[in-house]
């Protein structure tokens, strides 16, 4: 219990005085996330529209295939992902093994299917609805995925959400691939991690509140611009 | 909106791209604990200009990231090991830098009364006979190697109930020893270092044996061509010199030298 | 451009799982008019209608315009009987199917903006279209389907469950539309809408079209004893 509130009030203290490895150790965890979520979202959104929208023989098997990687463990990605970017390995002439751009690799491996697997879900009620009149419209297959992509865009909000959710709070994948390097690629859940071996559990519990924080804050956030988006039309 | 997220992707792509002279150095778990690390690092950038990044990792895989070429250079202490690395080519040359030393800690208690054993392998033969819980790193660190040695030294094999090895850090495994309340072998740093400490308290050192030499290696260009060995060669330059020395000798943790230097050139 | 019609229906059916929804038909539309198709419930109203515009599969028989499928799928419009309404607002409900055809934005604007005044919604242009009420959502799907300027505009019942008022709104539209040469298919359980609107009634029974009449003959002589009674109001299987 004394744990839980010097976690506290050394979260409280970090986050007034804007501790400077704090900040930097957060906005790396934005940073990777973030470019992680865009990236992710570019191929999983499409996706998921195509899915809706489209019947082919692999169809099914595709959408299945989405909801086992979904549960794919993060650590195994990380150790794929290490594998090939390894100057060992395949893509080893690269040079991105323990850098920031490969926590982004494996982030976005890890959020593609889970958002592309929610964004699916509602797109595709989204499409039950729109079918006849888009077909009676004469739309072609790429209207048909942008329109989906605009209309359906407060789920699919959602669906970014919870790759974000996923990203930001993901440990072992980024520890393998980033090597945890002070001012490199050490984020709030490497720190974390590192902090729990220390034993110093309350300054680790300071972080995990920053990053609680950080998760509410952006959720919040997001659904604040879509709500005025939408009201401002209304 | 969409624009926002499209001048936000490219700010962050140009972010993570421009870096300096910078140099991997795989270390282990108990040099990072030490906190040394954080006094040497500003130093070697002031005096170098390198950019030092840690990969904080076990023995075993300081190792394996440097046969891959992962890294430039590995400071390490497991000196068998180390010493095949090098002839299999993997390393140019092995240089010892400095030592510290390892420490049993367990229960305030001592159920096996060690406290009072004329030596280590004496110490972890009363572990076994009391049976009492002892807490292994069983990831193939240089502790982990280190303490299998120490039991071999002992003419024990370290089995049944009371021995677990956990497969973790040694932040992890001291931990785990605390839960249990077990016996642990950990190295000085990391123990003064540890936040958790409980019921556990350090109740055996001094023994020659359980001294532990760490060496510095840069990866070797010839198998690695990527490999920036002029900056791995300037970085053992200053690790030798007599501004290490002074830092590393008066280097100190709740008022305790940790490591003492004795580089000498090979 | 050349012409549409006449439409020309060959031996068409529709199945879905093994059950025949309609057909086999036979039928010849020409390009003049308002055709009413009538019939009792579950009859095959909505799948005549959809096998005519084109977005149902056929398993057998063809319907081939005069012009040739795919220039005709561009000159149709069709207002369901449920609406569709895009989670949009108003105004872009009714620019999206011009944006389709590539219109340059103002002038889609201009357009749209004409015709919630038409409609009856100049001041709900901002409104999302899910929540207008039944008449409205008729109303703007129909405007939607007429903004395009169709050649021919199917509507599967689009009064149904409608108030008077909204009824005589949309049936205003309907004539203006018609009295500017577009071509009307649609179906509709109120015997009252079908003497108001058509030229020409289908009364189609069991999947088939059982008589095809000029609506003056089949209103006072109906050929056959199912389309009597039908008008009189019996229940007719």
């Amino acid at each position: 219990m004394s744990e839980l509130w010097e976690g506290l009030t050394q979260a409280f203290w970090l986050v007034v005085t804007l501790d400077a490895d704090l900040v930097g150790i957060t906005l790396r965890s934005l940073r990777v996330t973030l470019t992680a979520l865009i990236l992710a979202s570019a191929i999983a959104l499409p996706l998921a529209a195509f899915l809706a929208v489209r019947r082919f023989r692999m169809r099914r098997l595709t959408i299945a295939v989405l909801n086992a990687l979904m549960g794919l463990p993060p650590v195994v990605v990380g150790l794929i992902v290490y594998v090939f970017l390894s100057r060992a390995g395949p893509l080893g002439v690269l040079g991105l093994l323990f850098t920031p751009t490969a926590m982004v690799i494996a982030q976005v491996i890890i959020i593609v299917p889970l958002i592309a697997s929610v964004a699916h879900q509602s797109l595709r009620e989204l499409w039950a609805e729109y079918h006849d009149l888009l077909i009676s419209m004469n739309t072609t297959q790429t209207q048909r995925i942008a329109t989906l992509l605009w209309d359906g865009r407060r789920a699919l909000l959602t669906a970014a959400l919870a790759g974000f959710g996923r990203g930001i709070g993901e440990v072992g994948a980024i520890m393998i691939v980033g090597g945890n390097i002070d001012q490199v690629t050490r984020v709030l859940t490497t720190a974390i991690a590192l902090e729990t071996g220390k034993g110093n559990f309350a300054l680790a519990l300071g972080l995990g509140f920053v990053l609680i924080a950080l998760a509410v804050a952006v959720n919040l956030a997001i659904h604040w611009l879509s709500r005025t988006e939408t009201e401002g039309r209304w | 909106m969409l624009k926002w997220f499209a001048s936000a992707a490219f700010a962050l792509a140009l972010g993570s791209a421009a870096m300096a002279e910078d140099l991997k150095m795989a270390v282990t778990t108990s040099f990072h604990n030490s906190g040394l690390a954080e006094v040497l690092l500003p130093e070697i950038k002031k005096d170098t200009g390198i950019d030092l990044q840690l990969l904080v990792v076990g023995t075993g895989q300081a190792l394996r990231l440097g046969e891959a070429g992962d890294v430039d250079a590995i400071l390490v202490h497991a000196k068998a090991a180390e010493e095949k690395f090098v002839a299999a080519g993997h390393g140019t040359h092995r240089t010892e830098i400095m030592y510290n030393d390892f420490v049993i800690i367990g229960p305030k208690a001592d159920p096996a009364s060690i406290s009072g054993a004329g030596s280590a392998a004496a110490a972890l033969q009363m572990i076994e006979g009391a049976e009492a819980p002892f807490v292994s790193r069983g990831d193939d660190s240089g502790t982990h190697k280190k303490e299998l040695s120490l039991w071999k030294g002992a003419g024990v094999t370290p089995e049944g109930a009371w021995y677990k090895a956990v497969g973790a850090g040694m932040g992890s495994a001291l931990n785990t020893a605390s839960g249990m309340n077990a016996y642990i072998l950990s190295d000085r740093a990391s123990w003064l270092n540890f936040g958790n400490k409980g019921d556990l308290a350090l109740l055996y050192a001094g023994d020659p044996v359980l001294f532990n030499q760490y060496a510095y290696i840069p990866v070797n260009p010839e198998k690695h061509a990527h490999v920036k060995s002029d900056l791995a060669m300037q970085l053992e330059a200053w690790l030798v010199s007599d501004r290490a020395k002074e830092l590393i000798d008066g280097y100190r943790l709740s008022a305790e030298q940790l490591f003492t230097y004795n580089a000498k050139s090979e | 451009m050349s012409e549409l019609f006449p439409l020309t229906v060959q031996g068409a059916k529709v199945q879905r799982r093994g059950k025949v929804l309609l057909g086999p038909v036979d039928l010849t539309l020409e390009g003049q008019g308002v055709t009413v198709v009538i019939g009792p419930n579950g009859a095959g109203k909505t799948s005549l209608l959809k096998m005519l515009h084109g977005i149902v599969r056929l398993s057998a028989g063809k319907v081939t315009w005069a012009c040739g499928q795919t220039e005709a799928q561009r000159r149709q419009g069709f207002v369901f009987q449920a609406p569709v309404m895009l989670r949009r607002t108003v105004l872009e409900n009714l620019t999206y199917p011009l944006q389709l055809a590539n219109m340059a934005k103002p002038e889609a604007m201009a357009r749209a903006k004409d015709w919630t005044q038409r409609i009856g919604l100049g001041d709900a242009q901002t409104r999302q279209a899910t929540v207008l009420s039944g008449g409205e959502r008729q109303k703007l799907a129909l405007a939607r389907a007429l903004i395009r300027d169709p050649d021919v505009l199917f509507l599967d019942e689009p009064c149904a469950s409608l108030d008077g008022r909204a009824m005589r709104e949309i049936e205003e539209i309907l004539q203006a539309a018609a009295k500017s040469g577009t071509r009307i298919i649609m179906s509709t359980h109120d015997m009252g809408q079908a003497r108001r609107l058509a030229t020409e009634v289908i009364f189609i029974l069991r999947g088939k079209v059982h008589e095809f009449a000029q609506a003056g003959a089949f209103f006072n002589s109906a050929q056959t004893v199912q389309a009597r009674e039908f008008l009189n109001g019996d229940i007719v299987e």
